[in-house]
């Protein structure tokens, strides 16, 4: 049968190239973004690459209080929801986070609560299914605090216990919860990096989080050497950490 | 694993830096406003300078990689300028389409086809890639999006094929693709001992076939000057299908060699075991298509093989009346020089009217060939050829071409008049400044 695959915040680079691994195998999808013409877009390329179907919505994570129709729309619109992609988030200017409450306040909103938003209907509706995976875009960021990138490691941070207590309480109903976790990403958000090896592409990052959610992983690292990266960034002494200017 | 994409010509020369490159994502983005001037960049195939932009700006078309629509009754396809040739035929070959017209990679952009107006092995029959374009959309500085075919704005339009990214943005473009019965090529290979043979293999009875092209050792002398295998191809009947297995994954030159690994004398046992590895004068078989039509697409990043000094591409093409000759005095520039070339590569083209106003591909017979660059020996060596070609009356293609003088580039393009007219004055090229002589 077609898998039904809702995605939120599907111009994201990584929900894009996620989006082309679905639709090669003739998924029906449902696209939620802010910005509707560009989904509108991508949903027509979906639809040449193989998709049975695709739809789009709107959806902006700076409003609170839509999430649940969202969910609703999509989740009638796509007769129940086998795969729920969340993708959405933005990097915030961590020195104008620092200088200002306000910004720290709206970038967690956009990066932690907004997701808890989708999370809690969507949870609810797939436990009382007995059915579903829970894919959740976190970061290596919420591994650890560090001084370059308080708020949005405290956002993915946040994120990760969330999606942890989720997993726990949905795991007896059959459902998976994915945390997504990767490191640096050639997207546009990281346009104004100066990349090196590290650097992975959208599309490599894509093919790991597609594989992951077929195989009922509950953590992904990916690139794959960036658990071996964050396992040593965690266990760094304090004494030591506050040297460095990570 | 990903790294930081470099912006070099496929050749390696000249070298060049951008001051910034501006990646695109979505084709309903304004151009961006930069303080110099810009030029869309797809996958950086082109082997001279005309996907640089030494000083100015880059706009990175890579990200445009959509589909709009695919009518797979009628084989027509819509797709954003970014998509690469492999990204289409991954699609449609499956359902039995295949590329109207290809290139010798398939690790070319949609966009940069349409502004090199491309050309294959089909050209007799089929012309070139900007031939099969139906309709386009430019994104101008003006922030003007013109919709382009040969009804509406046919001026622009043919500028834009094979306009060299000068004439604006292509942001989406559609063209027809052929059917195809299954993924193989029926083809023939026929060893020829002298030029002459060429020419009457490919002037003869013999333009039956879809495609055609010859393998020259450039390296011959004498009596066997010209000497190489004439290599003739059909897309498979239906009933042909099976036999020959798909290509592997490519293999990879993982590193710069610190010197070219092509010499003369590497070249002249290369050369010499291509031509006799064909026992019997004529050898026929199927291929699957990959191979036939791409065979350097197998090794990935082969342009390293040259070293770091890169290499130079030439490609001339001569009218047919003179080109016996002509041919035949470059041939033998070239094996007096002792620049050996490892691909030599001979054509004749289709008389198909070119579909641009800077299309390369006219009727005659177009020779390719590369050389390891060399400094001043080779750029003397292309120089002399550069004196025969304009003899003759030919032209050397933009694509390829790192170093052709003003004036060898007026006397092949005479409609330039014409098309400075539709360029767009925020757009420039290293290649547009070092052939007109514009600011940057």
């Amino acid at each position: 049968m077609s898998q039904r695959v809702l995605i939120i915040g599907a111009t994201s680079a990584i929900a894009e190239a996620v989006a082309r691994r679905y639709a090669a195998e003739g998924a029906t999808l449902f696209l939620a973004a802010r910005n509707t013409g560009r989904a509108a877009a991508i949903a027509d390329d979906l639809r040449v690459r193989g998709a049975r179907a695709v739809q789009v919505g709107a959806y902006d994570a700076t409003v609170t209080d839509n999430a649940d129709a969202l969910v609703a729309t999509a989740w009638e619109a796509l007769g129940g929801i086998d795969v729920a992609l969340i993708a959405h988030g933005t990097l915030p200017d961590q020195a104008a986070c620092a200088a200002s409450a306000v910004l720290t306040r709206q970038a967690l909103v956009v990066n932690l609560l907004s997701v808890i938003d989708v999370l809690i209907p969507l949870a609810n509706r797939m436990e009382s299914a007995g059915h579903g995976t829970l894919a959740v875009i976190g970061s290596v960021a919420g591994d650890r605090g560090r001084q370059s990138n308080t708020v949005y490691g405290t956002a993915k941070g946040g994120l990760a216990i969330f999606l942890q207590g989720l997993a726990h309480r949905l795991a007896p109903a059959g459902v998976r919860v994915l945390i997504v976790k990767p490191g640096f990403v050639d997207t546009p958000m990281t346009a104004a990096f100066p990349k090196s090896a590290l650097w992975a592409s959208p599309a490599t990052v894509a093919r790991d989080l597609h594989r992951a959610i077929a195989r009922g992983q509950r953590v992904l690292y990916t690139p794959w050497f960036w658990r071996w990266i964050m396992l040593i960034i965690r266990l760094i002494p304090t004494a030591l950490f506050h040297r460095t200017r990570l | 694993m990903g790294s930081q994409p470099r912006y070099q010509s496929w050749g390696r020369f000249p070298a060049a830096a951008p001051v910034g490159v501006q990646p695109l994502r979505f084709r309903d983005q304004p151009l961006p406003r930069m303080p110099g001037s810009v030029l869309p960049v797809g996958n950086g195939r082109s082997y001279g300078d005309s996907c640089l932009n030494n000083g100015g700006y880059l706009l990175a078309t890579r990200g445009l990689d959509r589909f709009l629509a695919f009518d797979p009754q009628t084989g027509l396809l819509r797709c954003e300028a970014g998509v690469l040739l492999s990204a289409v035929l991954s699609l449609t070959v499956g359902g039995g389409w295949f590329l109207p017209v290809t290139p010798g990679t398939r690790f070319i952009t949609v966009g940069g086809a349409i502004a090199n107006d491309v050309h294959g092995k089909n050209h007799h029959v089929a012309g070139t890639f900007g031939h099969q374009v139906t309709r386009l959309e430019l994104l101008r500085s003006t922030g003007e999006r013109v919709c382009c075919s040969p009804a509406e704005h046919p001026d622009l339009f043919a500028a834009t094929i094979g306009g060299l990214g000068l004439t604006g943005l292509i942001t989406w473009a559609e063209f027809r693709l052929q059917r195809i019965a299954n993924a193989y090529v029926q083809v023939e290979r026929t060893r020829f001992s002298h030029l002459d043979g060429f020419f009457d293999l490919a002037l003869g009875a013999d333009r039956a076939h879809e495609y055609t092209v010859a393998w020259i050792d450039c390296l011959a002398t004498g009596k066997q000057l010209g000497r190489g295998i004439y290599m003739a191809g059909n897309h498979a009947a239906p009933t042909c299908e099976g036999s020959p297995k798909a290509p592997g994954r490519p293999v990879s030159i993982p590193f710069d060699p610190p010197l070219s690994l092509v010499a003369r004398p590497t070249l002249r046992v290369f050369n010499e075991l291509f031509f006799r590895k064909q026992v019997r004068s004529v050898q026929s078989g199927l291929e699957h298509y990959a191979p036939f039509f791409y065979p350097l697409d197998g090794i990935d990043q082969w342009n390293r093989i040259y070293g770091p000094a890169g290499f130079l591409q030439y490609q001339s093409v001569v009218p047919l009346a003179v080109s016996r000759d002509a041919t035949r005095e470059m041939l033998r520039c070239i094996a007096q020089s002792g620049q050996g070339s490892f691909l030599s590569v001979l054509k004749v083209f289709g008389d198909r009217a070119p579909a641009g106003l800077l299309s390369f591909p006219r009727p005659g017979v177009t020779l390719a060939l590369d050389f390891p660059f060399k400094g001043r020996s080779t750029l003397r060596l292309c120089d002399t050829l550069d004196a025969l070609v304009a003899h003759a009356g030919g032209a050397i293609y933009p694509a390829k071409d790192a170093r052709m003088s003003p004036r060898m580039f007026a006397a092949g393009y005479p409609r330039l008049d014409q098309f400075r007219r539709s360029l767009d004055p925020a757009f420039s090229s290293s290649f547009w400044r070092r052939v007109t002589g514009a600011a940057a």
